[in-house]
């Protein structure tokens, strides 16, 4: 570990404190100006090296971004004059070249939100219920579950090219021995593509929200459940009545979680369809990185993260409202 | 997988269903086993597939039908990648045991630090810092994809080690996480350093330090796993073939042998090895960090 880090970020007299100061931790103006100061001062000590890198990678950017997209901003020539809104309104006029690629890439990162987030929301569920309780290889099993997710998208969508290859992968040989049609185009043609796309990314990250389910569900106290059984409560009953309140929390976490990711999906699209056929999987957030730092239009792909931004804003919003505490 | 962790004694679990008398238990313990492990088949069979892929010939890994175990078991796949010009996979491999230790590295010191602070000291400005550090937590990372490529840039580490290193260091989730966890500490060996005489650099060092070994380990393993398997920000910002990670590169693995599937399953067995040892080891502090994080949000 590397202390030297540490002690020099906290090194001199900044640090002292008295026990007054420690003893009511939570109460502030507990001490006197001067002990205040030197809190003040130690505080930002210990801060400052993240505070470094959360200024300069992440707040910086996000105010950077925006007075990108206000110019007409081409990284490979010298002038980049500002145009206000423009980059903008092109996303809103179906004549421009790039509201029709925008708008088609937000299209399949709709599709994909769509199609994944229930099923990463159910199925994950079901396996957390049926390892909720005490047998032998329990945690085996949830070893076993959670593994493809410790992979990376690339090793993920590598592989899957090669299981879902239409003509020697492994899917369609076994499709076909069972007598089901073996000739489906998984990554060149749709519907197909959706059902690979999605399918590989339940199981690269079903473990995941599986595991958060169940430490969620462990935390449920189970005099809840004696009590629904005392009172009568079928199996359905105290899943309803006990199980989903209190796994409310974790639900939403879930959800939001979830969202997100799926709304970001890039890796599979790039690696396994290259957004075939034609641009119908290339992802939102795809074309955004291939405008910005391939064709270097980055005034126009600045914009459209903008966009982007605001509309996952806008649904995690919407996800909080939908899971807020019900107390009328 | 042997490092299952013991079932935990304090939380409570679900009751075991139980009447219907002990053919009934029986056979839902049949029913559940049955279905666990299909799914384990169905969870393993692929990694495995990769596995036995990379040892096979050009022709018998192209073969139909497939066969799960190498007929004439070779290790072709790796020499030819291994040390190739267009794709080196051993500097790729070494790339990115570099960037992702020390990327972990960082993210544990910075956010160690930061975290000491907002857990245990009242200071000017906390509700404003922390409320902008967690409100980041919800900021969809696309909106600084274009922007940090031009921070990058100007900085001169675009096809850099550290373009992948640094800036993604600077997410609020390790902060975020060992704040929580040092809030969960008991206050007493803190209140019996200060009557010694202790400052708080010496209480960070020796006794919130040594309290949070478990939490900082966690982090460490997330923080290594996250960076060794990014994908989108090291694919647009390393450019020279021996500048890649491991991830970018299969993607230029695949684009060099679009079927040669022998080498692309013994460049995605490299790019997977270190992080499932990491696993096998560490499984229960992944997981347990994994389901921790979940709580808190």
């Amino acid at each position: 570990m590397s202390t030297s880090a540490a002690e020099r970020g906290a090194a001199g007299d900044a640090t002292r404190i008295d026990e007054a100061a420690l003893g009511q931790p939570s109460l502030p103006g507990s001490g006197r100006a001067a002990r205040g100061r030197a809190d003040n001062r130690a505080a930002y000590l210990f801060l400052a090296p993240y505070l470094v890198l959360f200024l300069a990678f992440v707040i910086a950017p996000a105010v950077y971004g925006f007075w990108i997209s206000l110019h007409d901003y081409d990284y490979t020539l010298p002038g980049k004059p500002f145009v206000g809104v423009d980059n903008y309104l092109k996303l809103i006029d179906p004549d421009s070249v790039t509201f029709d690629n925008f708008w088609s890439g937000m299209r399949a990162t709709g599709i994909f939100v769509l199609l994944s987030v229930p099923l990463l929301l159910v199925v994950p569920l079901v396996v957390a219920l049926v390892m909720n309780s005490r047998f032998r290889g329990r945690n085996f099993f949830r070893a076993l579950y959670f593994a493809p997710y410790v992979l990376g998208v690339a090793v993920v969508a590598v592989l899957w090219r090669f299981l879902l290859d239409a003509n020697i992968g492994l899917v369609n040989q076994y499709l076909g021995a069972v007598g089901l049609p073996d000739g489906v185009a998984w990554l060149t043609d749709t519907p197909a593509a959706w059902a690979a796309l999605v399918g590989v990314t339940v199981w690269w990250t079903l473990g995941f929200n599986a595991v958060i389910y169940l430490a969620g569900l462990q935390d449920i106290p189970a005099e809840l459940y004696e009590a629904a059984k005392v009172d009568g409560a079928n199996k359905w009953q105290s899943f309803r009545n006990v199980t989903l309140p209190g796994l409310r929390p974790v639900l939403a976490f879930v959800t939001m979680v979830t969202i997100i990711a799926s709304a970001n999906m890039f890796g599979q699209s790039y690696l396994m369809t290259r957004g075939a056929p034609g641009t119908e999987t290339r992802t939102a957030i795809y074309f955004i990185a291939d405008t910005g730092l391939r064709s270097f239009q980055m005034g126009d792909a600045a914009a459209m993260s903008y966009v982007l931004t605001v509309v996952l804003i806008l649904l995690s919003v919407v996800v909080f409202w939908l899971f807020r505490e019900r107390n009328a | 997988m042997s490092t299952a962790a013991p079932p935990r004694p304090t939380r409570t679990q679900a009751p075991e269903p139980s009447g219907g008398g002990s053919r009934g238990v029986r056979a839902s313990i049949v029913l559940r086993y049955g279905v666990l492990a299909v799914l384990g088949v169905l969870f393993i069979s692929p990694l495995v597939f990769m596995l036995v892929t990379s040892f096979k010939t050009r022709v018998e890994a192209a073969g139909i039908p497939p066969t799960w175990i190498p007929g004439d078991p070779t290790t072709q796949a790796y020499d030819s990648i291994l040390n190739s010009d267009g794709t080196p996979v051993l500097q790729w491999f070494v790339n990115s045991m570099l960037a992702a230790s020390a990327h972990a590295a960082l993210v544990v010191v910075t956010a160690a630090l930061a975290a000491y602070p907002l857990a245990r000291m009242e200071f000017r400005g906390k509700k404003i810092v922390f409320g902008l550090i967690i409100a980041t937590l919800f900021v969809p990372p696309v909106i600084l994809i274009i922007p940090n490529y031009l921070i990058v840039g100007e900085l001169q580490w675009l096809d850099s080690l550290a373009a992948v290193i640094v800036p993604t260091a600077a997410g609020a989730f390790g902060v975020f996480f060992l704040r929580q966890f040092f809030l969960s500490l008991p206050t007493e060996l803190e209140e019996a350093a200060v009557l010694d005489g202790a400052n708080r650099r010496q209480i960070f060092l020796r006794v919130i330090l040594p309290l949070s070994k478990p939490a900082l380990v966690t982090l460490a393993l997330l923080a290594f796993l996250t960076n060794w398997n990014d994908f989108l920000w090291p694919v647009y910002v390393l450019f020279s073939p021996e500048q890649q990670t491991l991830p970018a590169g299969l993607s230029t693995l695949q684009s060099a042998n679009n079927v040669r599937y022998d080498l692309l399953m013994a460049g995605a067995v490299i790019a997977s090895l270190p992080v499932l040892l990491l696993y096998v080891f560490a499984q229960r502090f992944i997981i347990e960090g994994v389901s921790r994080s979940g709580l808190k949000g």
